[in-house]
């Protein structure tokens, strides 16, 4: 029977939600909650040994740290396998399980398997490294998940060989596996391009490479004249947040006026975020938008001055189609008002 | 948002803590943070001593507003 050691964060171990992420790494024997369903999919062929729990924030924050701790653990199990979440669109809990995984799989030189949805952060910063299941993007994906990675898993495990992504589930990692389609191409292309003349949604299979990068801007010359805005995805709104921001997978901004407003209090201010612990922004949200010493700067002459408006929104499990809308819109007031540079907080 | 905001021509710095995110995502100029629920400001600390941080940090943004870059910048001090 294969042996395998499992990730997870402090939310899936039924710890506590953001006001728990701060705890660091430990390990537990045998199955905490999502094992469960791994177990059942694996039936009598792998066994989780043990689970390793490590809040979201401490992983992001301590990486060298908990790299190593972690390390440490799995070593001791000597496990054939090494699974990490899956991670559905927790930012965190992907870059999380990436990290891990890879440096498992690096140093410990087992094979490792994660799952998490195409938009998380980890998916583009380590699908060439690792194999990563396309999953959906929240929990209630998980049955789906597991029955996509259980396989891969144990195929990992006994060193089988791994097909294609489009026949593994897993997500696209730049490697080529041959295989033979059912249809042949002819066919094939004739229906894609039906379904393409029908407005009918379709599948490339020759997808090109996304490289969206944007060049730099040239420095500004005279910070001292320059009228500076803040921006943020970290949640700050007027308190009672009157535009109803979702606490995650926001459809919509907020642009507030900040005239006269030198210092965000907690009677006036607080955070609609709801994918960190909420606590310390709410008792002060200059921590995340930082009205107090950008007015202090304006004072003493350092910025020319700061923007009327600030714009917000909830980076949390937000689609990246719906962040690109949003600053699309507001860039273009933003040149129209005259603004020379931005400062962006993300929490 | 970062790279939709530099798209349209403005000159924009992203301060955050997980740096590695922000590298993926695309931003060109990057200023490290404290904490992800706290990234301009330190609970543990006076507030005096949290104000010293959050302006050590602005003017870390300011300055990296005002270099030229030529590729992805992380502005470590």
């Amino acid at each position: 029977m294969l042996k395998i050691v499992h990730y997870i964060n402090q939310f899936f171990a039924n710890i506590g939600g953001e006001e728990m992420a701060h705890i660091p790494a430990e390990v537990r024997e045998g199955i905490v909650g999502p094992g469960l369903a791994f177990k059942q999919a694996f039936k009598d062929e792998a066994e989780i040994v043990a689970t390793i729990v490590c809040g979201d924030s401490y992983f992001n924050e301590n990486i060298d740290e908990a790299k190593t701790s972690i390390i440490e653990m799995v070593k001791k199990y000597n496990p054939d396998l090494f699974i990490a979440g899956p991670a559905f669109n927790a930012g965190r809990y992907g870059v999380a399980c990436g990290t891990i995984a890879k440096a498992v799989k690096d140093e410990l030189n087992i094979p490792v398997l994660t799952g998490m949805y195409v938009e998380n952060p980890g998916a583009d910063m380590f699908k060439n490294n690792i194999y990563i299941v396309s999953t959906k993007n929240s929990a209630a994906g998980m049955r789906d998940a597991v029955k996509k990675m259980a396989p891969l898993a144990l195929k990992l495990g006994k060193g089988e060989k791994i097909g294609a992504s489009s026949e593994e589930g897993y997500l696209p990692n730049g490697i080529r596996v041959n295989f033979f389609e059912k249809e042949r191409g002819s066919k094939r292309a004739v229906k894609m391009l039906l379904a393409k003349l029908n407005d009918k949604e379709f599948q490339t299979e020759f997808p090109m490479p996304d490289f969206d990068r944007v060049e730099p801007n040239p420095a500004i010359k005279d910070i001292t004249k320059a009228k500076i805005a803040l921006v943020t995805s970290g949640g700050i709104v007027p308190k009672g947040n009157p535009d109803h921001i979702e606490s995650s997978s926001a459809s919509k901004y907020g642009k507030y006026d900040i005239d006269g407003v030198i210092d965000l209090t907690e009677e006036t201010y607080e955070t609609a975020h709801g994918g960190y612990d909420p606590v310390y922004a709410n008792l002060d949200p200059d921590r995340v938008l930082p009205v107090d010493i950008m007015r202090e700067f304006e004072k003493e002459g350092k910025i020319g001055s700061l923007h009327r408006y600030f714009y917000t929104t909830v980076g949390n499990g937000t689609a990246v189609k719906s962040a690109k809308g949003f600053a699309e819109k507001y860039a273009k007031e933003l040149v129209a008002d005259g603004v020379d540079a931005v400062i962006l907080t993300s929490t | 948002m970062v790279k939709e905001i530099e798209r349209a021509g403005i000159p924009v710095v992203h301060m955050c803590t997980i740096v590695p995110i922000s590298l993926t995502v695309g931003a060109n100029r990057i200023v490290p943070t404290i904490a992800i629920p706290h990234p301009l400001g330190n609970p543990s600390l006076s507030l005096e001593e949290e104000r010293d941080i959050r302006r050590n940090l602005l003017t870390r943004a300011l300055k990296a507003l005002e270099t030229e870059v030529s590729e992805q910048t992380v502005f470590e001090k």
